[in-house]
């Protein structure tokens, strides 16, 4: 690790800010041997997040990063890779960030089938402004903002996104650290535009709320409460509730937009003359 | 109680039955104390999925006659600027508090007074004006939030509060009424069934035809200047005898405050105005006391913003003076008393 960290992460940036049991450090460190398997390139390479503590990743890491508007960051990603249709771009967000105020970009990002690799670190909750409800926050479970506990539906992220056009889906833990590492490696391999779902855990705003334990308790719920997705498909509907499924969910091939467009520019001047 | 938590049963008291809004520092302590309390007296706290929702929620609500609030921090108050203008348009009334932070983008979560211009010159498109009121203290943002709701229904017009992180965090004792049974005027403009009028009721802010369009705005000017011939509130402080006058609101106030003590001690006749209305301007008061003052000095969290209205109000009959601490940073008493003596010795003593 201590080479690869050497290269992608800044150095004089750490420590991090993320509380003791946070599971941000374990996707961040995630990533950087996905870099470093991908041989991603630093300057051909963009890290764009949105706002949250997850998105505080992108400030510890050695590239040219954006650091946008609370749920956009889609939006500014689309317009980097219709600038730069070459560059490889990551996007890191929240579950709140995404899902929430970014899920409208969420969907039409995923619907255009836009070459971007979405990172979303679900911590189940609001943790930088003080422990409220996201859209991911389970039922039954108490928030700032829930006192009387959460009776919302959460979304699910994967087939939300499936539903929406993306071309490949998928989910981890950061208990299933080494899994998560080849998820986001595949995710950039694949051409397209590819979400990779990371449950984290907040034990300081979620956890100890809801008597879920500190990191380490948070960590073995993942364990024991993640079904591999070659798992699932043996199982009974019954088997599989109140479980999540972990691994490859959702691979397809469809035409890219830059591609596309590539394509509209060729024929517009084709039929209509260059310059 | 905290201020934040002080703004909370200010508006449970105030009448307001229900809350929409979304996470931000640094007022969520607000929205933690709503999701508890409004339940508890029957009425509906929602976390939307945007403040975009939010301020729309607060539109739908608003216009089904209930008295109805939304709070943020500035970048959520930006986003919120679009729905802003639809409520003045539609001249529905609501109150939304904005507990001000360093920007501008998101900046950071300190202390700020850098949406005045935001607040009192529109920030939404259009011709439209919010009434800012911005209060001083634990007890005032109480006070404020039933005048805040009064006002929005008496004009049907959005009302802002306006603090920032400081007020939100900090803690001061309260008086609480023990009676607090609010008349709400009736509402027979609401979209709530045909019961109480003839007719049926359109919220809208949509005039296609301009001509239209214009008899609405000539119905907004006349409401406005009603407003600033009516709401214009500011506090004076040792203004008799003072050659120089801080103009200061919200936090900034409060160092003002021990600024004019520390100056009059040290022989420097010095007084304060702090507008507690920012729209209307209390342009009357201060243009008033502009022909026995020497000058003004606009103490401000941000790079000179409400000198401009001061210096309006002013009219050139003195000269107006800005010292301000921008991003989060909080002005010390020193350094306004500082600023205050390089002034006096530079010519407002003589």
């Amino acid at each position: 690790m201590q080479g690869k960290a050497d290269k992608y992460l800044l150095k004089e940036r750490l420590p991090h800010i993320w509380c003791p049991g946070c599971g941000n450090g374990i996707v961040l460190s995630a990533m950087v041997r996905a870099f470093d398997k991908l041989g991603c390139d630093q300057d051909s390479t963009v890290i764009v997040s949105g706002i949250g503590c997850s998105s505080r990743a992108a400030g510890y890491l050695d590239f040219n990063t954006l650091h946008t508007t609370h749920g956009r960051a889609l939006a500014f990603a689309t317009g980097i890779k219709l600038a730069r249709p070459e560059l490889m771009i990551f996007v890191l967000m929240g579950d709140g960030d995404s899902t929430a105020i970014g899920g409208n970009h969420l969907i039409h990002a995923a619907r255009r089938n836009i070459d971007l690799n979405i990172i979303i670190f679900n911590n189940h909750i609001y943790g930088m402004t003080g422990g409220q409800c996201s859209p991911m926050t389970p039922q039954e479970h108490l928030a700032t903002t829930a006192p009387y506990r959460n009776f919302d539906r959460p979304f699910d992220i994967a087939g939300l996104v499936q539903a929406a056009g993306a071309t490949y889906v998928a989910r981890s833990t950061t208990y299933h650290a080494a899994l998560l590492t080849k998820l986001i490696k595949a995710g950039a391999e694949h051409k397209g535009f590819s979400v990779i779902e990371a449950i984290s855990a907040c034990p300081v705003s979620h956890g100890r709320r809801n008597k879920l334990g500190g990191g380490y308790e948070m960590l073995m719920w993942q364990k024991e409460n993640a079904v591999p997705v070659e798992k699932a498909r043996t199982m009974t509907p019954e088997e599989i509730k109140g479980k999540f499924i972990i691994g490859e969910l959702h691979k397809s091939e469809a035409p890219e937009f830059t591609d596309m467009y590539g394509q509209l520019i060729e024929k517009a001047q084709r039929e209509h003359g260059g310059e | 109680m905290k201020g934040n938590e002080a703004i909370g049963e200010g508006a449970v008291r105030a009448g307001c039955r229900y809350f929409f809004g979304y996470p931000i520092t640094p007022q969520s302590e607000l929205t933690h104390y709503l999701a508890k309390r409004l339940p508890e007296v029957g009425r509906l706290y929602m976390q939307a999925e945007s403040e975009v929702a939010s301020i729309n929620m607060v539109y739908g609500a608003s216009g089904a006659g209930a008295r109805v609030m939304t709070s943020s921090s500035g970048p959520g108050i930006s986003l919120m600027q679009e729905g802003l203008s639809y409520l003045a348009g539609a001249q529905l009334p609501c109150v939304v508090v904005n507990m001000m932070r360093g920007g501008p983008g998101l900046g950071n979560i300190a202390p700020s007074q850098a949406d005045y211009f935001q607040a009192t010159k529109g920030g939404g498109h259009g011709d439209y004006h919010l009434i800012v009121l911005a209060p001083n203290s634990v007890q005032e943002l109480v006070d404020i939030m039933k005048k805040a709701f009064d006002l929005a229904d008496r004009y049907r017009n959005p009302v802002m509060v306006m603090a920032d992180g400081i007020m939100a965090q900090m803690m001061e004792p309260v008086e609480l009424d023990d009676q607090y049974q609010i008349e709400i005027q009736p509402k027979p403009w609401a979209a709530t069934g045909k019961v109480d009028h003839e007719g049926k009721n359109l919220i809208n802010s949509c005039y296609v035809i301009p001509e239209e369009m214009e008899s609405l705005n000539f119905i907004l000017r006349d409401k406005y200047s009603e407003i600033n011939k009516n709401e214009q509130v500011c506090e004076e402080y040792q203004l008799d005898g003072a050659d120089i006058v801080l103009v200061a609101f919200g936090t900034a106030s409060r160092i003002c405050r021990a600024v004019v003590e520390k100056a009059r001690a040290q022989g420097i006749p010095v007084g304060m105005i702090r507008p507690i209305s920012l729209w209307p301007f209390p342009a009357d008061f201060i243009g008033t006391a502009a022909n026995r003052v020497k000058c003004f000095l606009s103490v401000e969290m941000n790079m000179g913003q409400m000198v401009e209205d001061v210096r309006l109000s002013v009219c050139g009959k003195a000269p107006v003076y800005h010292y301000g601490r921008f991003g989060g940073m909080v002005p010390t008493v020193r350094d306004v008393l500082e600023e205050v003596k390089k002034i006096y010795s530079g010519g407002a003593g003589q």
